[in-house]
């Protein structure tokens, strides 16, 4: 099977930092593949990177088949990419509902209708809802995002995703900042996706981490530094010494 | 104000009751002339919506409607012009000086030019967008300056009213009836834009352009839909305008006209359906009751405006629910 994302060789230099250094990573269909590494290795830019926010100065990123480079991130979302925000981006004075209505909105097509009043279309807020309710947000469906607590938060950011029903998850740190009970519920809710969704998870819970990824791959100053199974990475000498720190992992 | 509620609707009737009772309050008072100022108001009120749509809906701040109003009023003045000394317009057409004609003229000839500026405006964003719109509108300004043909800087006089049907146009209370139904016409329109999917849109870039494109929205195309749609509203509030004077300037489309339809807009309440009404009513009759009292109203205008910014958030149209939701 050939890999839903491949990853060839990518480069990216802020300056004199390299926060991506000749990186080459890949997702198998399905695969929850799950990357790791002290704050700074440049996980989150890669992401950015994946999704076309910011251009890599040299490599190949291949998504589905095809190479991304020159595609927007808008271009990316409807091609089969979904990503989940570190920093929740969310719009303020939209309800939750509003949220996830948009992104199935934005999945169907273009948004050239001047006239009918889309709170009230039912093929918008019908799919909105039963995502809403999968993730667990069904009762706050109405409450506008300024409200929301931040894991309800988290949990909306990938309702959305969800909504643009994506051929790859790019999840960065969906846990963070989240409690026991909402972590154990994230993790939850993602191990429901997993084999139907490809997903890409930026986590810092090593627990999560390795109760979920079938593959985790460990990156250092931009560089993947070791790749395997969670067994595998527990037991490298290197990753204990370069980020899960006094071997008390 | 939450577009569709029942207390909307009940303002709206409320609002429509008034405009339409106006006229004949003016007659019987003796006082013809706050027909006059009602016309003036409705078709600022326009403008302002336009403006709205844009700046309170969609977070985009363009300083150059004037612009817009003022291509929508030559239009007007230059068929106008044309139809009088009755002269070929770029040797293919003659003027015209019928309502219908010069009306969705000036509408489309307002959104051609809305469609160029904003193509290139809308590639920036901040305060670069804001500088561009108006560097286009004072490039417009000059350019009609320096248009001789047309008047230059001392405008062109419409000599009568454009014509419509068998109407008296030359009557200001039925200018007032004609002018009161484009605006019902246009907020309504306003109205169902918001509500729709495409205004849903509009609504999300200005919260966040980047969640947008993460959900799959190209926004560039549609925020220059919505500055050509509101570039058609200014054209469309400025053929009015041009109408209601019988002149136009090129004062029409200075900075300073731009500003007026921010502070309308603001001052109403950005991003609210009724607010640019509100707006463009406090703002005109405090022209019109300051300068009455001395010639140096503006003075007293500023610390009003900065008082109702400042304790009223949502401008007019918050302080309109605020009382609406005491107990």
């Amino acid at each position: 099977m050939s890999a839903i994302l491949d990853i060839r060789a990518v480069v990216k230099r802020f300056g004199g930092l390299i926060a991506t250094d000749h990186l080459s990573l890949d997702v198998q269909p399905g695969e929850l593949h799950a990357l790791i590494g002290p704050n700074g290795a440049g996980k989150t830019t890669i992401i950015n990177q994946l999704m076309g926010e910011i251009i890599p100065d040299s490599g190949e990123i291949i998504f589905g088949g095809e190479p991304m480079a020159g595609l927007k991130p808008a271009a990316r979302v409807r091609r089969g990419l979904g990503r989940t925000f570190q920093i929740t981006q969310l719009l303020p004075d939209y309800t939750a509902l509003d949220h996830v209505a948009l992104a199935v909105q934005a999945h169907a097509g273009h948004s050239f209708h001047f006239f009918g009043a889309a709170r009230a279309d039912r093929r918008l807020t019908g799919p909105a809802m039963a995502l809403l309710e999968r993730t667990g947000l069904a009762t706050r469906a109405g409450v506008k995002a300024a409200s929301l607590s931040h894991g309800e938060r988290k949990q909306l950011e990938l309702a959305i995703a969800l909504a643009g029903e994506p051929r790859l998850l790019l999840l960065d740190e969906p846990m963070a900042g989240l409690g026991q009970v909402e972590t154990a519920q994230m993790v939850d809710l993602l191990k429901g996706l997993k084999g139907q969704i490809a997903m890409l998870l930026v986590e810092h819970d090593m627990d999560a981490v390795f109760a979920l990824a079938d593959r985790i791959s460990v990156l250092v100053y931009g560089r993947c530094i070791a790749s395997g199974s969670a067994a595998e990475i527990q037991a490298n000498p290197d990753v204990k010494t370069a980020y899960l720190g006094e071997g008390d992992a | 104000m939450e577009p569709g509620s029942r207390s909307t609707i009940l303002a709206i009737a409320l609002a429509l009751g008034v405009l339409a009772a106006l006229p004949f309050a003016a007659a019987a008072l003796g006082n013809p002339a706050m027909t006059t100022l009602a016309t003036r108001i409705l078709i600022y009120a326009i403008a302002a919506a336009s403006l709205n749509l844009v700046l309170g809906y969609g977070g985009l701040v363009s300083f150059g409607h004037a612009a817009f109003f003022g291509i929508g009023g030559y239009t007007v003045g230059i068929l106008f012009h044309h139809h009088r000394f009755n002269e070929a317009l770029f040797g293919l057409m003659l003027g015209t000086d019928q309502f219908l004609i010069t009306l969705p003229a000036a509408i489309l000839v307002s959104g051609l030019f809305a469609a160029a500026i904003g193509a290139l405006a809308l590639r920036t964003a901040g305060v670069q967008f804001i500088m561009i719109t108006l560097a286009f509108a004072q490039m417009l300004f000059f350019l009609f300056v320096a248009l001789k043909r047309y008047g230059g800087d001392d405008g062109l006089i419409i000599r009568r009213r454009n014509g419509l049907f068998d109407l008296n146009m030359r009557d200001d209370t039925t200018f007032y009836f004609v002018t009161l139904v484009f605006v019902v016409l246009f907020f309504a329109l306003v109205w169902r834009i918001v509500n729709s999917r495409f205004g849903l849109v509009l609504g999300g870039i200005r919260q966040g352009e980047r969640r947008m494109a993460a959900i799959g929205v190209s926004t560039y195309r549609y925020k220059l839909a919505a500055f050509v749609i509101s570039g058609m509203g200014a054209g469309l509030a400025g053929a009015l305008w041009a109408n209601y004077a019988r002149f136009v300037s090129p004062d029409m489309m200075h900075w300073t006209k731009s500003g007026e339809l921010m502070v309308m807009v603001i001052l109403g309440g950005a991003g609210t359906l009724l607010g640019p009404l509100f707006g463009s009513a406090a703002l005109i009759l405090l022209e019109t009751v300051l300068a009455a009292y001395t010639e140096r109203w503006q003075v007293f205008l500023g610390p009003i405006l900065i008082v109702i910014i400042l304790f009223f958030r949502g401008g007019l149209a918050g302080l309109v629910d605020l009382v609406r939701k005491r107990p």
